[in-house]
């Protein structure tokens, strides 16, 4: 049976990962590629880089990580910030990327993601929803959730499939930061709207949050970031408790 | 790293047809072969020489038949799978066999048996949910006959999927693995030097560099002449 996906985010910045991640005995705390050797290790099913680096200079520091990381840890990477044209998901991919984030670029100009599709394949385009609730529904949000674009996220995320995304990742920015649990009802609208597996992120605080995501969301796959950095739980402690709890999980 | 020309005898050639993604395919091989050489190739005369073939791909049917001829790269691709040990991966597997529901097109021919969409109206899992199409994530593969290629590789190990049409031979002799989504659907063919697979061994982890690490020395037919001309040929 397909096993849900765990999916831990490593925010990376002029080629350190931020916010430190506190494995045990771990050298560099922002060393992406030990960090990625050690997600790999716990038997993280996939890993998602997110390149927040303001600067254009610093850009291609991300492509030597992944190149280093792809060369040692045999599992589908998903790169994504900064991705605006078709060379930018080809030189990713080139890096070793399996697939790329597509975000704020999508809104923008739409047919990016359909040219990407079309040349590389949907498998590897990701396109990154950002919503928060406006009213009775949700809206679209681009620039790390600085700009509202007036779009409503469940009609964005049938014409994303549509133009060929292969996967959304889909985080709720009400949520984000607060672990208080994934906006189950956005997750589930969305993912009930679509055919095309869903990643749900955004507000995860503890394992029990990872399990309502599958089970109450509908999401194929869960992404977190702090309370796997920080420590507080570990890859194979979470697939161990999502087993307990009767999801089906690669252990 | 891609190399151009025979200059040196090529261990495993990985046949580059401009569709998707080969690096992570080329990594993985440089990974459990690392005294070997292996090149990123669209040139039939590298791909005649190597002494095995990894054919992956990705995109769909239309496209990459369209690409395999712009490249001249068909009879080269049959003339190897025929030869030499040669190992499909994902669109590297479909298009073996004669043709695809995918923007009906008419693939290599090589296996007999057709490739299909899975039909939406069977996505539906045992407690009534809908199940996405891509296919995508680790399933369990389930080994139907004994091969080299499953060696060291546990009965029902979970192996990386990304794919939305899956492959229906002819015959059930053809068939090395199946996976459930929700119906069982063939996952790995084996057949002479063939082995092909529709899942990504390059993103498998552990049980996917064991699958690699298997191909690279394997000797199908135990010393008959096939896996031995294309060495003769580049010496």
């Amino acid at each position: 049976m397909l096993a849900k996906r765990i999916i831990p985010c490593l925010d990376v910045t002029d080629g350190r990962v931020v916010k430190g991640v506190n494995f045990v005995e771990l050298k560099d705390a922002g060393d992406p590629v030990e960090i990625a050797r050690r997600y790999n290790e716990a038997g993280a099913d996939e890993l998602t880089f997110l390149d927040i680096t303001a600067t254009s200079d610093n850009r291609d520091l991300i492509l030597h990580i992944i190149e280093a990381v792809a060369s040692e840890v045999f599992i589908p990477l998903t790169v994504g910030g900064g991705v605006r044209a078709v060379a930018d998901v080809q030189r990713l991919l080139n890096a070793g990327a399996d697939k790329v984030g597509i975000n704020t670029s999508a809104v923008l100009n739409p047919q990016l993601v359909k040219d990407a599709a079309d040349r590389y394949g949907s498998q590897c385009i990701v396109v990154a929803i950002d919503s928060k609730r406006v009213g009775d529904h949700w809206e679209v949000f681009t620039h790390g959730g600085r700009t509202a674009t007036g779009l409503d996220a469940v009609e964005w995320a049938k014409k994303m499939a549509q133009l060929g995304a292969g996967e959304l990742l889909l985080t709720s920015m009400d949520r984000d930061g607060t672990k208080s649990g994934f906006d189950l009802e956005l997750t589930r609208a969305i993912s009930d709207a679509v055919d095309i597996p869903i990643i749900a992120s955004g507000g995860v605080g503890n394992l029990q949050h990872l399990v309502d995501g599958i089970r109450e969301g509908h999401a194929d796959a869960v992404l977190a970031a702090s309370i796997f950095h920080f420590g507080e739980f570990g890859v194979d402690e979470a697939k161990r408790y999502m087993k307990q709890h009767g999801i089906e999980v690669r252990l | 790293m891609r190399k151009k020309g025979c200059a040196v005898s090529v261990d495993i050639a990985v046949v580059d047809y401009g569709m998707g993604n080969l690096r992570s395919v080329s990594k993985a091989i440089e990974h459990v072969a690392p005294a070997m050489t292996v090149v990123v190739t669209s040139d039939p005369a590298v791909i005649a020489q190597a002494g095995r073939v990894v054919f992956p791909g990705q995109g769909a049917a239309p496209d990459c038949m369209r690409e395999i001829d712009a490249r001249g790269l068909r009879q080269v691709i049959i003339d190897a799978a025929h030869s030499k040990p040669f190992l499909g991966i994902c669109m590297g597997m479909q298009v073996l066999f004669e043709h695809s529901e995918e923007g009906d097109t008419a693939c290599l021919g090589l296996l007999p048996g057709t490739v299909q969409r899975f039909p939406a109206e069977a996505m539906v899992d045992a407690e009534g949910n809908k199940l996405k199409v891509p296919h995508m994530g680790w399933n369990n593969v389930h080994q139907t006959a004994a091969h080299p290629l499953w060696s060291g590789i546990e009965e029902g190990e979970r192996f990386y999927f990304v794919h939305s049409y899956f492959v229906q031979p002819d015959s059930p002799d053809l068939i090395a693995g199946f996976s459930h989504y929700p119906f069982p659907f063939t996952c790995a063919v084996a057949t002479g030097n063939i082995f092909a697979v529709q899942f990504h061994p390059e993103k498998s982890q552990n049980a996917g560099m064991a699958l690699l690490g298997n191909f690279v020395t394997w000797n199908p037919g135990e010393g008959e002449a096939a896996c031995d001309m294309s060495g003769a040929a580049c010496a």
